[in-house]
């Protein structure tokens, strides 16, 4: 049977009647085509760039796929990934955020140290850190967590993590744990990926993107220290901490492993991490552990100061002490 | 029909071939054990989709108990893929005739294991689709450093060399060749070895966590290769009985012996191990006992694991008892039952009995329950099907050329 080279409707339907359906739909369907085209074209140029970006957004989630490890990135590759990270937030949900990739400063360790006897328990660090950090509030993800303690004690075991009253009570102390960005990580050595590792300035960090979420970093950390995103984690955009850094605050995703960073997205730019602005008490010092007048020196040298767990030798950069 | 048997097809085309025909014949209890198997896995499939949608929130491990019935389930099975040395090793360097009939078969079976614990890892991974990262030279692989890394490479190799050896026997025997010795011995020596490696690697992923005083323990590698012993040839035992009753390839009865001593060794050490550890947990319980107290009689009226582990030493020590004794020497009637209680006993408390007290109570003292979902079950489900049906498929084909090779 002889197909009519001219696709033309008009011409088939005089020569063979019986074909008009065939006809009919293939005419349909290069009817819908070009309305399809005039669409988007209209969209495209007038009401939304909505069928542009989808291609773009998939352009940009295919090269993000494919970047190696931060650690092993030029700068001119750092640029590009934060560019594209920057501009699908704007896709996606429609913010504009500035991500940083600053490097760490020159002849800076940071250290910490928490005032046992001053805090009070009143959880202030907790929730500037959620907000500061960006953590999903659909779990009620924490950093922080601060431990009720009986006198007596002094590991976070024995006090109670879950507290929901009026603080502080009477004849009780508070303890707050957090990652300990150890100075030997148990964590760092168990990553199969190099996903997580301990910047020049002491900082322990996450590739989120690179972390394939094996969790073997979270069954070494012997101070609970890490928070797997076991959903995408929900940040309504209000709330958004808009200042971000590649290796802090930007937004996980499920399937990621994440962790106090320090907030190096303010630390390395001179500023105190959210926790320590927080605290209404003044129990948390943070600072340079190579600068001899900086105050957490001075916690060091005249504070009786402890650690835990310091038999495991993990070299914690967080001291507990007592005024 | 007579040409056909005597002259058999010759090839690596025809091979395959011969391989799809055996696997799509049978009759119809075998089809509907393979229907069965592939509606398992369909489930698994339906399931793992869900999670990799929503994400591992999907099952019901959390930050406490970051591990949970896949881990579990790959522990196991690495032990029962060890175990296929426990009759390479008399098959090839001793030259015992009756087991050298059904090494392969044990060889099969620690390929079906390896290929599920490679399923179990991949349906842990919270991003699978980075997996990529591990691959040395497009991605980065930290090694030597961790250990999660050397497992890795144990788990891929140990898989090639048991893929390798048989195929190229069985291969040589569908070609009516007597396979070359000195070919394959050097790979027979390394798998060997590497045997034991899989399984010592396995227990240092855990062992060296100073974190989690349960696992810090130096006798998780030994204790490892125990109970993976007596496992593992245990659950061979069982295939042999499957393959005995169900094919016309016939198991003498003294493989069957053998493997019962060898259970029957294993088992009794993995016991006397298991005591050491009870002893050194329950005579002066330290902080670092507590993950043995939940374990055995619960913390804080947290006693999920209780009755597994109960069950599991029940189970182990009755599974021992029958097969030391072997009750109806000349009547195998025990060996069944008794084999399916020790391997059952043994996957709960080298699965969820060594995972979860690990990581319960927290580093940070916290108590959590864990049960797995259904999604969880259901994946676990699908990939112990997927195993199976691996094996079967394998199996089939292997002993009607060993047969074959047989009679000629």
């Amino acid at each position: 049977m002889k197909q009519p080279k001219n696709n033309d409707c008009q011409n088939q339907k005089e020569n063979k009647p019986g074909r008009t359906k065939k006809c009919g739909r293939r005419d349909f369907l290069k009817g819908a085509a070009k309305v399809a085209a005039m669409g988007s074209f209209a969209m495209v140029s007038g009401c939304g760039s909505e069928l542009l970006a989808s291609g773009e957004k998939r352009k940009l989630q295919w090269e993000e796929f494919f970047k190696t490890n931060y650690r092993i990135m030029t700068q001119q590759e750092k640029d590009a990934t934060i560019a594209r990270l920057e501009r699908l937030a704007k896709i996606k949900k429609d913010v504009n955020i500035q991500m940083s990739s600053k490097a760490p400063i020159p002849g800076v360790l940071y250290g910490y140290a928490f005032n046992v006897t001053r805090c009070e328990g009143f959880m202030e660090c907790v929730s500037a850190c959620v907000k500061e950090n960006n953590l999903d509030r659909k779990s009620k993800t924490q950093y922080i967590r601060i431990f009720e303690m009986e006198p007596g004690k002094m590991a976070p075991e024995s006090g109670n993590g879950k507290y929901f009253h009026e603080v502080p009570v009477k004849d009780h102390f508070y303890m707050g744990v957090q990652c300990y960005h150890c100075d030997n990580p148990p964590c760092v050595k168990a990553c199969p990926t190099q996903a997580t590792w301990k910047e020049p300035d002491g900082i322990v960090v996450v590739d989120y993107n690179w972390c394939i979420g094996c969790r073997y970093c979270m069954a070494a950390c012997p101070y609970y220290g890490r928070r797997f995103n076991w959903h995408d984690p929900v940040v309504p955009v209000k709330e958004m901490t808009k200042k971000q850094h590649y290796l802090g605050n930007r937004m996980r995703a499920r399937g990621q492993m994440e962790k106090c960073t320090f907030c190096v997205q303010r630390t390395r730019e001179g500023r105190l991490p959210a926790c320590v602005e927080a605290c209404p008490t003044g129990s948390r010092v943070f600072g340079n552990l190579l600068d001899p007048k900086s105050e957490i020196r001075f916690v060091l040298k005249n504070k009786k100061v402890f650690r835990l767990k310091e038999e495991l030798a993990t070299d914690p950069k967080f001291w507990y002490f007592i005024d | 029909m007579t040409k056909k048997s005597s002259a058999p097809n010759r090839g690596f085309i025809s091979f395959i071939k011969d391989i799809i025909a055996w696997n799509l014949s049978g009759g119809i209890a075998y089809q509907l054990f393979l229907c069965i198997l592939l509606v398992l896995m369909m489930f698994g499939v339906y399931a793992y989709l869900i999670q990799f949608k929503v994400g591992l929130s999907a099952t019901n491990m959390s930050d406490i108990v970051s591990w949970g019935l896949y881990i579990s389930n790959f522990t196991f099975f690495v032990g029962v893929a060890a175990a296929a040395v426990m009759l390479i090793l008399p098959a090839y360097i001793f030259k015992d005739k009756d087991l050298h009939k059904v090494v392969i078969i044990g060889e099969v079976v620690a390929v079906g294991a390896l290929i599920m614990c490679l399923l179990f890892i991949i349906a842990d991974l919270g991003g699978p689709l980075n997996a990529w990262h591990l691959i040395p030279g497009i991605g980065i692989l930290n090694f030597p450093s961790s250990l999660l890394a050397w497992d890795i490479i144990v788990i891929n190799g140990y898989l090639a060399l048991n893929l390798l050896v048989p195929f190229y026997i069985v291969y040589s025997h569908y070609n009516n060749r007597e396979p070359d010795e000195k070919k394959y011995r050097p790979f027979i020596f390394l798998s060997i070895f590497w045997a034991f490696g899989i399984h010592l690697v396995t227990a240092f992923l855990y062992e060296g966590l100073p974190a989690r005083p349960f696992w810090n323990n130096p006798l998780m590698g030994p204790r490892f290769l125990a109970s993976a012993f007596a496992a593992g040839p245990a659950l061979i035992s069982v295939v042999l009985i499957i393959i005995h009753t169900a094919t016309t390839f016939k198991i003498d009865k003294q493989v069957f012996n053998k493997l019962r001593l060898i259970i029957v060794v294993s088992a009794i050490i993995n016991l006397i191990m298991l005591f050491s550890e009870v002893f050194k947990e329950f005579y002066f319980t330290t902080h670092h006992s507590l993950a043995a107290v939940y374990l055995y009689f619960g913390l804080d009226g947290h006693n999920a694991l209780v009755p597994w582990i109960w069950t599991a030493i029940t189970m182990n020590v009755f599974g021992t008892i029958i097969l030391a004794f072997n009750p109806g020497r000349k009547n195998p009637v025990f060996l069944l039952p008794a084999c399916i209680l020790l391997f059952l006993g043994i996957w709960i408390e080298k699965g969820i009995g060594l995972i979860i007290p690990g990581l319960v109570p927290s580093p940070l003292g916290e108590i959590v329950d864990y049960a797995p979902s259904w999604v969880e079950i259901s994946i676990t489900l699908g990939i112990l099907a997927f195993g199976i049906f691996v094996v079967t498929l394998l199996i089939k084909p292997a002993i009607i050329i060993e047969q074959r090779f047989e009679k000629v």
